[in-house]
């Protein structure tokens, strides 16, 4: 497999995207918006009539349950742009000429994987950064530190995010082959954030402590083992073979 | 390949589109940046090089379409209808450039419906009905329609209109004559060896000859006439 062939490929989607500035939008307006909403509420709540209405000790359980929040948004924001890279060329009928040239299936399923997953990750890691210097600025003064960041912030960051996203995209793609319409394919991969809103529902319920470096790890296994099962039904899903005479 | 349908990718220019698959095709950068500006340039696109393909219209993209295969100068083609739904002078521009490339001696299989388009553009034919059921250059093709009991026709000019001693003569030798003004259309199973005998009657009956055609049996008569029999 060669990489020069995918990232070709991505490149070119990364090109068609500046062309459709609602996934753009959607894409990086969201993270920052979250950011701002979720500081603000915190920010009024724990202050309101000057009283201390969130004690220290919930806070540090709500906060790393509110960074989940983004591994969420990583489930939901890989849905548009990867519905649009696989349905997108359905639509435009450009599949055909595209499985025409040199290129592997892998080669192509990586350069769609690179596409969806690069931008929603930057827009992922600028948000949560982001979140997190807000957050720090609001809690200091009631914490007496800066929680974030922490060990527990890169696992979240470096491990679950990606993976979240990349187990999205995956679903994505395998959505992809079974729909002709790109709506259609974004609202059954909305669906790969139910799990991910059962983990953060569960944080703020004190069900799951989403603070504890042992059930972030089993997190990040389980996402492993369910990404690699995604990776090679992905993988059985785009064969040349089947796209040009089956796929409608 | 060129597909039926062209399947552009809308929101980049035609430039990027070609550019896009000239690199995955492993065109060197400077083999495919003369390339593209070739292609374009023949194909008059050039001037819009850096609009949307989206923005083109369907001729336009037919013909980006065709740049794109051409990209890498493969020495074989396949076009699945070039000039579809596209208008004249559009079908004229794809038909000439489809001409260009032959000279280039590049094998182009074109597939389509248009039979006057394959019997201009095309050394050989060949006739799909489910399955592949005849093969040829078009003039084997109107040949074999003759000698399977086909018949071809031989249109003469005359100076003036016919006469009757004319038509009693030509109708001695063939079966079918028909005149319109002073053209006359016999239908033959041979002209090429019966043309001298017509001739030869038309001028003993005192005939002025302005000009002889052979109207060989149109694509269309052979086409219909072999999917016909291999439907009974």
């Amino acid at each position: 497999m060669r990489l020069s062939k995918s990232w070709i490929i991505a490149a070119k989607d990364f090109k068609t995207y500046r062309k459709k500035k609602n996934i753009i939008y959607a894409l990086f307006v969201i993270p920052f918006l979250v950011a701002v909403l979720i500081t603000g509420i915190m920010g009024y709540v724990g202050t309101k009539n000057g009283s201390s209405r969130v004690s220290p000790i919930e806070l540090v359980i709500l906060l790393p349950a509110f960074l989940f929040f983004y591994v969420i948004l990583a489930a939901y924001l890989a849905t548009p742009i990867s519905s649009y890279t696989i349905v997108g060329e359905k639509v435009e009928k450009s599949l055909e000429p595209l499985l025409a040239t040199p290129t592997t299936d892998s080669e192509i399923l990586l350069g769609k994987g690179i596409a969806a997953f690069l931008p929603p990750l930057a827009a992922l890691w600028g948000g949560s950064v982001f979140f997190m210097v807000l957050m720090d600025l609001t809690t200091e003064g009631k914490l007496g530190y800066y929680y974030f960041p922490d060990s527990n912030t890169a696992l979240v960051l470096l491990l679950i995010i990606p993976l979240a996203l990349l187990m999205s995209v995956l679903m994505n793609i395998i959505i992809s082959s079974r729909v002709t319409d790109i709506r259609a394919g974004q609202q059954l991969g909305a669906l790969t954030i139910i799990p991910f809103a059962g983990l953060y529902v569960s944080g703020e319920l004190n069900l799951v402590n989403l603070g504890d470096t042992g059930n972030l790890l089993i997190i990040v296994g389980a996402l492993l083992v369910v990404d690699l099962l995604l990776f090679f039904v992905s993988r059985a899903t785009f064969r040349r073979e089947e796209i040009l005479t089956r796929w409608k | 390949m060129v597909p039926d349908n062209v399947g552009l990718y809308e929101d980049l220019s035609a430039y990027d589109n070609l550019d896009f698959y000239g690199k995955l095709y492993d065109c060197p950068d400077a083999q495919r940046k003369e390339n593209i500006q070739r292609f374009l340039t023949m194909l008059g696109l050039w001037e819009k090089r850096d609009v949307m393909a989206g923005t083109f219209s369907k001729g336009m993209k037919q013909k980006l379409a065709i740049a794109r295969a051409l990209i890498h100068e493969p020495k074989l083609l396949f076009m699945d209808e070039p000039t579809a739904n596209l208008d004249p002078e559009s079908a004229k521009t794809v038909r000439d450039f489809i001409l260009d490339l032959k000279k280039e001696k590049r094998t182009i299989f074109l597939n389509t419906h248009n039979l006057d388009e394959a019997q201009r553009i095309c050394d050989r034919i060949g006739i799909l009905s489910t399955k592949l059921i005849a093969t040829g250059t078009p003039q084997e093709l109107e040949r074999a329609l003759s000698t399977g009991g086909g018949t071809r026709r031989t249109v003469v000019l005359l100076q003036e209109q016919a006469t009757d001693a004319v038509l009693a003569g030509l109708r001695r030798l063939a079966g079918n004559v028909t005149t319109e003004g002073n053209k006359l259309t016999i239908e033959l199973k041979d002209p090429e060896k019966e043309n001298a005998g017509i001739i030869e009657a038309i001028a003993k009956a005192g005939g002025h000859i302005q000009s002889v055609t052979i109207a060989g049996a149109s694509l269309e008569d052979v086409y219909l006439k072999l999917v016909r029999e291999g439907e009974s």
